[in-house]
């Protein structure tokens, strides 16, 4: 085929299609959701598509299919890997009969996340090979790679690209995609897959003896190959091997760690006759620890002696800084460019019209010395309104909420959730709270969907992956089932309603929830859901600010200090009730 | 090896940058060179800051150094002042007049930053302005400000006007095709 300017994840979905992929599941996640968004628009290869309430439950779903013997992918970002780390630890013991390929999208930077953990540490913890692509040329021979090496040792394999390989283009040739289907059979074999003591004990053994025939295939498969050029070596892996080639003299070897584990044998005689070596990757120091532990007497420079960050990404001028500093001359020079100051920031913000900045402005006027845990979405950016006290990780607004009221702390506790959040994670937390008796309001902001990653349909939407329609689950009647017994459903522009449903709430005992109601704007926009826009009536306006402060993105002042409402306008109408002079009202009205 | 020509587009969440930035991608593949490019997706496209990397003839990682871009594309007059320093000595600039005034400007009463304050920032700099709401207007719809952008960039491309008009043909929904070829001329003929 003729090369094409594709995404990254694009790529990846591709190369599934390519490998004869029956199964994929996943959950949505910055960087990752576009890899089963593609497979579930495509219409060349009919299979099941799924997205799943959670990380764990997709994992399990697409390792089963994999028991069954069909090719099968399950894809998340990093942090997924943690709720999928239980299922993910003991599918190595079990191993697989299809090819299982587990994506998770690592996020240097974070640019997109909560934290910057590096999956290659979670593929040596469960002792399954990890594939870490470098461009996105090489992320799609290795999605084609990874189905027959998971068949061929019988094993998960981990493929982990990072932000700048799933949201990065280039000019790329694929192949075509795959007609052949297998049909799912799954042989009973409890001693495979019932891991009791006894079965598991014998599991653990054979995958330990898979270890080091594992690492001498992926040098035999060219995934880690090494150049000996002269005295000094360079060692990188994944996007930073892009960099280091950019920058390298042509008298200082090379080594690319693309899969691991990494043969210690292999890497050893590669750097015995060097007289330095430096080991360039993002994140953890997973392929300079190995490196360290075969070095002998050849000096490493590296993370462990403060050349190279922990943290972070790489870029061209900070691989070439890193390489003098290892005396070694890059063959470009990088000057200093430093970013201007006082430049107004400009953060992402909720949308004009988004329910979420109707919900929170309520929840800060009802409770205004209250403790406000929250949770992971678009959401978040309720930390601008100074209604974010808390994020740690899917579904822990819940928790930490139940957590602070069981502490003792008695100030009011309003957490925020999303409809997806609550159904990944959150209902668990909402059982707990409401069995051990917790005091706390818990908020779900139900706009529907799945809106921060691209709108992906949860079982609130009632509509599956592959655009099926499907029951839509009761969130009210969810709530009641954990036990709550006060649960209010309001729309989340009918402002005067939040409040008084947020009062009653600060009013009684217990766990309550109140259920936010608005369909994301952006469906709606989509749907071709069209209300008036608002407009100021200069004349009635006193420029108080009040409406401005709101924060929407459609509200600006004039030169005289009055407010005005931008095109941006959806038409929410929640600034003209908070107009205390009643200036706003629909356009073409007065 | 032969060098890349780097070239980074800015704007806010909204803007097209990532059609602009599949016109220089989709260029360079008619041309037969080869590309790296990084986007900005998930948060940050809710009305944020975006930055698009493109590498043309770029044949390693995506990503743009500060200080080495040959041009900057920006959609926003605020965002080429944020970005600037991204270009190498002797880099243009193309930039958009228009300017989004972040809301936080409104929401803590900052002041709003003046146009030729914006401008007294990047002097120093080759600078081409555009009207890019005036002339998108003028070609018949105000959202091909991107491809009004592209066109007042095009002298600065390496690309022939050909591949590039090529490109946005082939991408830009096929109703408005003619709008978007005519937003393209006016953007090349103002600068």
């Amino acid at each position: 085929m003729a090369p094409q300017y594709m995404l990254g994840n694009e790529v990846i979905a591709h190369a599934c299609l390519e490998a004869n992929l029956d199964f994929a599941s996943g959950y949505p996640g910055t960087p990752s959701s576009e890899v089963i968004d593609v497979l579930r628009y495509q219409k060349e290869r009919d299979f099941h598509i799924e997205w799943s309430v959670n990380e764990k439950v997709a994992f399990e779903n697409a390792l089963a299919a994999a028991w069954c013997g069909l090719r099968s992918l399950v894809t998340m970002k990093h942090v997924g890997l943690n709720v999928a780390a239980d299922p993910l630890m003991t599918s190595a013991y079990t191993g697989v009969t299809g090819g299982f390929v587990i994506l998770s999208a690592d996020d240097p930077f974070a640019h997109s996340s909560q934290n910057e953990q590096d999956s290659r540490c979670y593929a040596h913890f469960a002792k399954i090979p990890c594939l870490d692509p470098s461009s996105l040329q090489e992320a799609h021979e290795m999605v084609l790679g990874a189905f027959p090496l998971s068949e061929e040792f019988g094993l998960p394999v981990l493929f982990r690209p990072t932000t700048r390989i799933c949201h990065s283009k280039s000019d790329v040739i694929s192949g075509e995609v795959g007609t052949e289907h297998r049909t799912a059979v799954f042989n009973n074999d409890p001693r495979q897959y019932v891991v009791i003591p006894a079965h598991t004990r014998i599991l653990h053994k054979i995958l330990n003896e898979k270890q080091i025939p594992l690492a001498q295939r992926l040098v035999e498969l060219g995934y880690n190959k090494a150049e000996r050029r002269g005295k000094v070596a360079v060692i990188t892996s994944g996007i930073a091997a892009e960099y280091c080639m950019e920058l390298l003299p042509a008298d200082v070897s090379f080594a690319k760690i693309g899969g691991y584990p990494i043969d210690e044998a292999w890497l050893k005689e590669f750097i015995e006759g060097h007289e330095k070596v430096l080991v360039v990757e993002e994140l953890a120091p997973v392929v300079e620890e190995i490196v360290r532990q075969v070095s002998g007497v050849v000096p490493v420079f590296g993370k462990k002696n403060g050349i190279v960050p922990y943290e972070g990404e790489l870029d061209p001028s900070s691989v070439a800084a890193i390489m003098k500093k290892a005396g070694i001359i890059p063959t470009k020079e990088y000057q200093e460019a430093k970013a201007p100051a006082d430049v107004p920031r400009r953060p992402p913000l909720l949308c004009a019209g988004c329910g979420h900045r109707a919900t929170f402005h309520a929840i800060k006027k009802v409770f205004k010395n209250g403790i406000f845990p929250s949770d992971i979405g678009c959401y978040t950016l309720g930390l601008q309104l100074g209604a974010v006290d808390t994020t740690i990780c899917m579904g822990a607004s819940v928790t930490v909420g139940s957590g602070i009221s069981n502490a003792g702390e008695e100030r009011d506790i309003v957490a925020t959730i999303g409809d997806s959040t609550f159904m990944h994670t959150g209902i668990n937390g909402l059982l707990n709270a409401v069995y051990n008796g917790a005091k706390m309001t818990l908020v779900i902001l139900d706009n529907r969907i799945t809106a921060m990653t691209g709108h992906q349909p949860n079982p609130n939407t009632g509509v599956t992956a592959q655009g099926v329609e499907t029951p839509q689950v009761s969130l009210e009647a969810l709530c009641r089932a954990c036990g709550v017994t006060f649960v209010e459903t309001v729309h989340a522009y009918d402002y005067t309603g939040l409040v008084e449903a947020l009062k009653k709430a600060k009013a009684t005992g217990g766990v309550k929830v109140i259920l936010a109601r608005q369909a994301c704007v952006i469906s709606e926009k989509r749907a071709k859901i069209k209300r008036k826009p608002f407009t100021v009536d200069a004349s009635q306006c006193t420029g108080c600010g009040v409406c401005l402060k709101f924060g929407c993105p459609a509200i600006e002042t004039d030169d005289e200090g009055k407010a005005s409402i931008t095109s941006l306008c959806s038409g929410c109408s929640v600034c003209a009730q908070l107009c205390p002079s009643g200036a706003i009202h629909v356009e073409g009205r007065s | 090896m032969k060098e890349s020509f780097d070239v980074l587009i800015v704007g806010v969440g909204g803007q097209g940058t990532i059609l602009a930035s599949n016109v220089l991608g989709e260029a360079c593949l008619q041309e037969g060179l080869p590309v790296r490019g990084a986007e900005t997706h998930g948060m940050s496209q809710r009305g944020g800051s975006v930055e698009t990397h493109i590498r043309i003839g770029g044949q390693y990682g995506p990503l743009i150094s500060p200080g080495t871009a040959d041009l900057l594309i920006s959609f926003d007059l605020l965002e080429a002042v944020r970005y600037h320093h991204f270009l190498k000595e002797d880099g243009a600039v193309v930039t958009n007049t228009g300017m989004i005034v972040p809301t936080s400007v409104f929401q803590q009463n900052l002041e709003v930053p003046t146009e030729e304050a914006l401008f007294a920032q990047l002097a120093g700099r080759t600078v081409i302005a555009v009207d890019a709401a005036g002339l998108a207007e003028e070609a018949g719809n105000i959202l091909s400000q991107n491809v009004v952008m592209l066109g007042a960039a095009s002298d600065y491309l390496p690309f022939s006007v050909e591949s590039l008009k090529n490109a946005i043909a082939g991408l830009v929904p096929s109703k408005t095709v003619e709008i978007n070829l005519k937003a393209f001329d006016l953007g090349r003929s103002s600068v």
